[in-house]
């Protein structure tokens, strides 16, 4: 959408609550004030007034959004009590099960606040589960955005923002989880430290570089302190500004519906109904965060014990967004080379360093890719219904499940000892299914989306079954159709007729070969394979027949006192 | 078990070796007194326990032998227990893994199906074929009541951590083994797992635990299963699993719950 159309269809809900009150009075005296004196006026006025349409699957970003908000703050209040440093004292707290023990000030400080700073394991523990909520968000809103292809032209660069704010909260995540220098911190450095060892030629700089010599060392505690309270909220501070930027002025997309175009926004204006909505749900958000760290226990170092590199415990555990990669570590055979006197370890390069590579490249070139395939370079602002791209949907599916039975698997000793089963078994079994589920899943959900697309159609040309059957004066056995709600017949007419690129003629007609053939060639090909078996659209000419054939049907019915009602707007979102 | 070294003395000589003869009419000469003045109280105790081997050995050929042979030297369904001792036995029992209720990979804890006395007599009897470990003393037991917990603290995640957890919760062992939650056991029944370790858990004898240490451990799993959960619920003490299951069903389920509401109320 060019800025030019930023005057904006401001089309509003025909039953959108109309502005007086008292609320209204009080933001049109703040819009005045604010006008007063800083003379914005005109551009401000126009952008407060800024629609943003209206569903709960928008609030995915918002409620990561406001879970980094709730971690910031209880960070700040955490880096009052936290002592960042390796130094070894005596535990003297109230925590009788270490009376005694000698451990670093981190981890002593760590259990200060947990123990005798008044409210401070309250706030530790809504740090850490708002941490968790905070990436739960980013992937779930993640899910919404490619499932309903919101990453599409022009919004590819604000995927590719998203991606790295994805990243950097896994690296916030993890250097937080590793600061209280516990047991299971530990031991989640060294495995990262092992990953890190593991990469040819500069790994074992790297380790050297970032623990300043032999691992553990004093040096990471400082610096991992540093990295987790500055460095790397301050990166995702200015990512997460730039992605909401780009939302403002790229504008919202909506879901297919009446009245809405790809050149339209419905919903509501900024201020002040969005505004007291998005504020009112920040206090949500911290709420019920605040709530379920008053009631569940999270991360109790306490029991875990200081780390010492001599220790394990079982079921150490990353959390749950570091699972995946665990999950892949466990999996992985034991594979190692020596090379030339130097040792490759496959068994932690593959699943460590060049899947996850592999991943999250993908994952961040995704819109260019599909693009690339489909040809569709067009600009988008109507969503598409996941049912409407099944190659997409099914390839979505399909990572979906890659990823989830790396994540199983990371917990494979716990479902074990929850189940009664072998962790051999459960291993082994992860293993094949990381094969065989991801295309099965693939094949399954591009059918699902074609059944549903094809119910669609038929829903357009001849109505809803009622399972209501008569019999007419001829003899003949008719079941009711009822017309579909014309809201609903928008939302079924999004439907977007595309076609497949052609396959590039080999020579042309002087018959000179073109140019860059064989890729031309692999690229129509590819968007052949996206596009086949999709349902064909439903045409105009389709849709009138059908539709007098419903009139006729709603005819014979009515004489027969059933009466499905047709409304003139079957016809009328039709574009 | 109930010391009874004159009676010992008495079965033991029951060979007519001449020298032995001589020693033990000695030692008889010696310990005439002694006789004299315990007679009464010696043979009651004696007949005691041989009432309570006799006991046993009815028990063990009814629920035992099955597996681990009449005299106890073992069978293709279960191990010798020659040598095992009383407080393996003790152990197996009490805690419900004996008898075997079916074949797996593990025998599982259960509750028990004999009675404390029962449990004594047949780990009296099974002591008879060879020595083992004997069942501790109330008095090495009830050391751990004034041990210190933040050593046995220590020792636990040295020694037993890696398999049951650093907060005694369990943990997966390989091919279906696993190390159980220690929240059930006894302190007695800690203290013979040490002795006789179970399975595939090492045993600790004292050259590698002396008695202190083991009491040291015992309060510490003792004050794990007070520890009442300052942080709230606990989630079974599973670490990042359960918390990570939590989050993405209770979590996120409520604040979508509420996203969904806030869309639906201005409409
Ligand atoms: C169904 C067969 C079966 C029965 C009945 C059975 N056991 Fe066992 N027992 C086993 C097997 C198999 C093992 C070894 C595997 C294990 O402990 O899980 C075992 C192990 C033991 C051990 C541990 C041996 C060691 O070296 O640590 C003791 C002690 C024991 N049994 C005592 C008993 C007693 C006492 C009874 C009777 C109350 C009994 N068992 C009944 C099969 C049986
Ligand atoms: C190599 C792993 C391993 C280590 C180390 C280990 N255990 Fe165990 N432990 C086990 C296994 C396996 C069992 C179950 C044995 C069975 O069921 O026959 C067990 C059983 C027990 C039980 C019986 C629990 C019940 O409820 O019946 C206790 C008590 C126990 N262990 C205490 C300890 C203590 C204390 C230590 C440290 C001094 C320790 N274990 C070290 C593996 C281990
Ligand atoms: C950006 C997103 C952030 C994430 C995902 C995150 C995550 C975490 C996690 C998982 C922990 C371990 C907590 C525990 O269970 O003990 C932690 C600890 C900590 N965090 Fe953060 N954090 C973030 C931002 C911040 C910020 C901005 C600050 C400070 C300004 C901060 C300060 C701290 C401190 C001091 C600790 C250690 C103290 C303790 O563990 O009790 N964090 N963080």
């Amino acid at each position: 959408m060019s800025n030019t159309s930023a005057a904006m269809n401001t089309s509003t809900n025909g039953n959108q609550p109309k502005l007086s009150g008292p609320l209204a009075k009080a933001s049109a005296a703040t819009y005045e004030y604010l006008d007063d004196r800083t003379g914005l006026s005109a551009g401000l006025r126009r952008n407060l007034r800024k629609v943003f349409p209206d569903h709960w699957s928008f609030m995915l970003g918002e409620i990561a959004l406001w879970s980094f908000v709730v971690v910031l703050l209880t960070g700040v209040f955490l880096t009052f009590f936290y002592v960042p440093s390796a130094t070894e004292v005596v535990y003297n707290g109230s925590y009788v099960p270490l009376k005694g023990v000698m451990i670093s000030e981190a981890y002593a400080s760590t259990l200060n606040i947990s123990f005798d700073v008044r409210g401070g394991l309250l706030i530790r523990q809504i740090h850490h589960w708002a941490a968790l909520l905070f990436v739960v968000a980013i992937v779930v809103h993640l899910l919404r955005v490619f499932f309903t292809g919101a990453f599409r032209r022009p919004r590819e660069l604000n995927w590719v923002i998203g991606v790295g704010i994805l990243t950097l909260a896994l690296l916030a995540g993890f250097t937080g989880y590793s600061l209280p220098d516990d047991l299971l911190s530990g031991t989640g450095l060294r495995i990262a430290g092992g990953i890190l060892q593991s990469i040819p030629v500069v790994g074992t700089w790297g380790v050297f570089l970032l623990f300043d010599g032999e691992f553990p060392g004093t040096a990471w505690i400082p610096r991992f302190f540093v990295a987790h309270v500055l460095l790397v909220p301050g990166l995702l501070l200015a990512l997460i500004t730039a992605h909401l930027l780009l939302v403002f002025y790229q504008k919202h997309t909506q879901y297919p519906g009446p009245k809405r175009t790809n050149e339209n926004v419905v919903g509501y204006p900024l201020m002040p109904v969005y505004m007291a909505k998005a504020g009112g749900f920040f206090f949500i958000v911290f709420g019920i965060t605040t709530l379920m760290s008053a009631l569940v226990t999270i991360n109790p170092i306490w029991l875990y014990g200081p780390y010492m590199p001599d220790q394990v415990t079982s079921g150490a555990q990353p959390d749950w967004y570091i699972g995946w990669l665990e999950g892949a570590l466990r999996m992985m055979p034991p594979i190692e080379w020596t090379i030339f006197g130097y040792t490759i370890s496959w068994n932690i390069l593959v699943p460590s360093v060049i899947m996850p590579g592999i991943v999250m490249t993908l994952l961040a070139l995704y819109p260019f890719i599909e693009a690339w395939v489909t040809g569709d370079k067009r600009e988008h602002n109507i969503l598409q219904r996941p049912r409407n791209a099944p190659t997409r949907t099914g390839l979505g599916v399909m990572a979906l499940t890659f990823y989830v039975i790396l994540w199983a698997n990371g917990g494979n000793d716990i479902i074990a000892l929850a189940f009664n089963w072998s962790i051999n078994s459960v291993t082994t079994l992860m293993r094949v299914l990381l094969f065989v589920l991801p295309p099965i899943a693939f094949v399954i959900t591009k059918r699902i989306c074609l059944g549903l697309q094809r119910r669609d159609r038929d829903k357009l040309l001849h109505g809803i079954e009622t399972g209501r059957i008569l019999r007419l004066p001829s003899g003949e056995f008719v079941e009711v159709h009822a017309p579909v709600d014309p809201d609903e017949v928008a939302v079924l007419l999004s439907k977007e007729e595309v076609l497949p690129l052609p396959m590039p003629p080999k020579r042309d007609a002087n018959g000179v070969r073109t140019p860059g053939y064989a890729i031309k060639a692999l690229r129509a090909r590819m968007s052949n394979w996206w596009y086949r078996d999709d349902v064909p659209v439903v045409t105009l000419n389709e849709l009138e027949s059908g539709h007098h054939h419903a009139q006729e049907q709603v005819e014979i019915a009515g004489t027969y006192g059933v009466e499905p009602t047709v409304s003139e707007e079957v016809t009328a979102g039709h574009r | 078990m109930i010391k009874r070294p004159f009676a010992a003395a008495m079965a033991r000589r029951r060979h007519p070796l001449a020298p032995l003869l001589v020693i033990v009419v000695a030692l008889l000469g010696i310990a005439a007194v002694y006789a004299v003045v315990n007679a009464a109280t010696a043979k009651a105790a004696t007949s005691a326990s041989e009432t309570m081997v006799t006991k046993g050995s009815k028990l063990f050929a009814e629920g035992c032998a099955s597996c681990h042979g009449l005299n106890a030297e073992g069978s293709s369904d279960g191990p010798s227990l020659v040598g095992a001792g009383a407080a393996s036995v003790h152990f197996q029992v009490a805690t419900g893994r004996m008898p075997l209720a079916a074949p797996g990979a593990q025998a599982m804890r259960k509750p028990p199906i004999y009675t404390e006395e029962e449990i004594q007599a047949l780990a009296a009897y099974v002591a008879t074929f060879g020595p083992g470990p004997a069942i501790p003393s109330a008095a090495q037991i009830d050391g751990w009541k004034t041990a210190d917990i933040a050593r046995g603290g220590e020792l636990f995640r040295v020694n037993c951590a890696q398999c049951h957890h650093a907060a005694g919760s369990g943990g997966a062992l390989t091919n279906g083994k696993y190390a159980p939650s220690l929240m059930k056991a006894s302190p007695l029944e800690i203290y013979e797992a040490m002795l006789t370790g179970p399975q595939s858990m090492p045993v600790f004898g004292d050259a590698s635990l002396p008695m202190e240490e083991k009491q040291q451990i015992i309060a510490y799993i003792e004050e794990m299963k007070r520890n009442n959960n300052p942080g709230g619920l606990s989630l079974g003490r599973l670490g990042p699993v359960t918390e990570g299951l939590f989050i993405w069903t209770i979590g996120l389920g409520a604040v979508i719950a509420a996203a969904v509401w806030i869309g639906a109320k201005v409409r």
